[in-house]
């Protein structure tokens, strides 16, 4: 198969007016990806099917990816003219920016007849409430339908020209997208013997005496 | 009968030994008691059901080589209307709980519940999750409790023996008679709707008590 930067480079050949970028992959799998913009989504699935030479004729896996908003601190260097003939006096300043947050969805395509892959395709939806929407690529390859319709129910991805979006794994009258970063799930701890970790901060929030372990017995 | 008349004129029951004594010498002495319990312990129809991986286990205990026929319940059937046992073979998950309890309410009485497994028993490594019944026994009157995860079909079938056991000791009459010879018990257990949230009621409370907390140095 070509290379990821080939690949890239023909796709906007073939799409000029498409946000097509290369996602590195640190990790040793170097397993990079395709970050495409919403709007060529579609259009970029159906030509990877249909391309002889990518064939990619398989759609493995569809997953969501939760970015929560989050504040990042940044050094900004400002420099002065200093004394004259002198250097400029440079000041640092630290200031904070809000970087929204944003949904994205994965998917993994393979091609059985060409025996290559995977090919790895993202896209990122507009914000983490209401600009949610993504073209669906069930009608591309008919696998993604149950694991868009997980995609939706987990995540709250609004998946556009799905032919039955409902939710999957949780109840219809479920309310909320349990994998969000910022999903609260009922309070309902049960005391446990050997509490760590994140349950650990519900038991002490339940029992405030099991600061030492052992030291509350429910009756049977 | 166990609770036949003593008066002075009538001798005792005869002990267990004196009884065996005559079984040596080929008389077969019985109670209708004895005989139907004898009966209905060694055909127990499990329901054909199985939730998770425990339920592979249960497979396994159904064929050739563990043989689940040896204790007379081969008969898994696919309709809860012909099973005397069910078996909660796995993880019940808040969106499965209110189909296994409506499952136990179409049994017919007498009926009987194995909870196999960890999950079955309290909700297991899924306990403090925000998708998993924390333990069957919320809705449903449990009888065999098999810890294991899963199980090992021998422990499976250790359960079903003890499950016998259980039956044979049931007296016909009396407070301690089942369910199915008495009117004073329901036999409909509380079916769960789902919320928002979480499963409502999240117990029934004619069935399971929330643990309560006791504290040693108040005790």
């Amino acid at each position: 198969m070509e290379t990821p930067e080939a690949l890239r480079d023909r796709l906007l050949a073939r799409f000029p007016g498409a946000s097509i970028e290369l996602v590195p992959n640190g990790s040793p799998s170097a397993q990079v990806s395709f970050r495409i913009g919403p709007a060529a989504l579609r259009e970029v699935a159906c030509f990877l099917r249909d391309d002889a030479e990518l064939a990619l004729d398989q759609c493995s896996n569809v997953t969501g990816l939760d970015v929560p908003d989050r504040e990042v601190v940044e050094t900004v260097k400002e420099s002065q003219p200093g004394a004259p003939g002198g250097p400029p006096v440079v000041t640092e300043r630290k200031q904070t920016r809000l970087q929204p947050g944003h949904l994205e969805v994965v998917y993994h395509l393979y091609s059985v007849a060409r025996r290559q892959g995977p090919v790895i395709l993202r896209a990122r939806t507009g914000n983490r409430t209401d600009a949610v929407t993504l073209p669906s690529l069930t009608p591309v390859w008919r696998s993604c339908e149950f694991q868009e319709r997980e995609v939706f129910d987990l995540f709250g991805v609004v998946f556009e020209g799905h032919p039955d979006l409902r939710r999957i794994l949780m109840w219809d009258a479920f309310v909320g997208h349990p994998m969000r970063k910022d999903y609260v799930e009922p309070d309902d701890y049960e005391w446990e013997p050997t509490p760590h970790g994140d349950v650990l901060a519900k038991a002490r929030r339940h029992y405030p005496s099991a600061a030492a372990p052992g030291a509350v017995q429910p009756s049977p | 009968m166990s609770d036949a008349p003593t008066a002075a004129s009538v001798p005792g029951p005869i002990s267990a030994e004196e009884r065996d004594e005559l079984r040596r010498h080929g008389i077969l002495l019985t109670s209708v008691q004895e005989l139907y319990n004898w009966g209905r312990s060694h055909s127990v129809w499990p329901l054909n059901f199985g939730l998770a991986c425990c339920a592979i286990e249960m497979i396994a205990a159904s064929m050739a080589k563990f043989d689940i026929a040896r204790f007379g319940s081969e008969v898994f059937r696919p309709s809860p209307r012909q099973a005397d046992l069910i078996i909660v073979s796995g993880t019940v998950t808040k969106k499965m709980a209110p189909h296994v309890v409506r499952l136990w309410n179409q049994m017919p009485e007498p009926k009987y519940c194995i909870a196999m497994g960890a999950c079955a028993i309290s909700g297991g490594p899924f306990k403090q999750g925000y998708n998993v019944l924390k333990g069957i026994d919320r809705y449903i009157p449990v009888d065999i409790y098999i810890p294991g995860c899963p199980p090992r079909p021998e422990a499976l079938l250790h359960g079903l023996v003890e499950l016998q056991e259980k039956i044979r000791q049931q007296p016909l009459r009396g407070p301690d008679a089942p369910r199915h010879l008495r009117s004073d018990l329901p036999c409909d257990a509380t079916v769960p709707e789902l919320g928002a949230t979480d499963i409502e009621p999240p117990f029934s409370p004619d069935v399971w008590k929330p643990p309560t907390l006791v504290r040693p140095d108040k005790a």
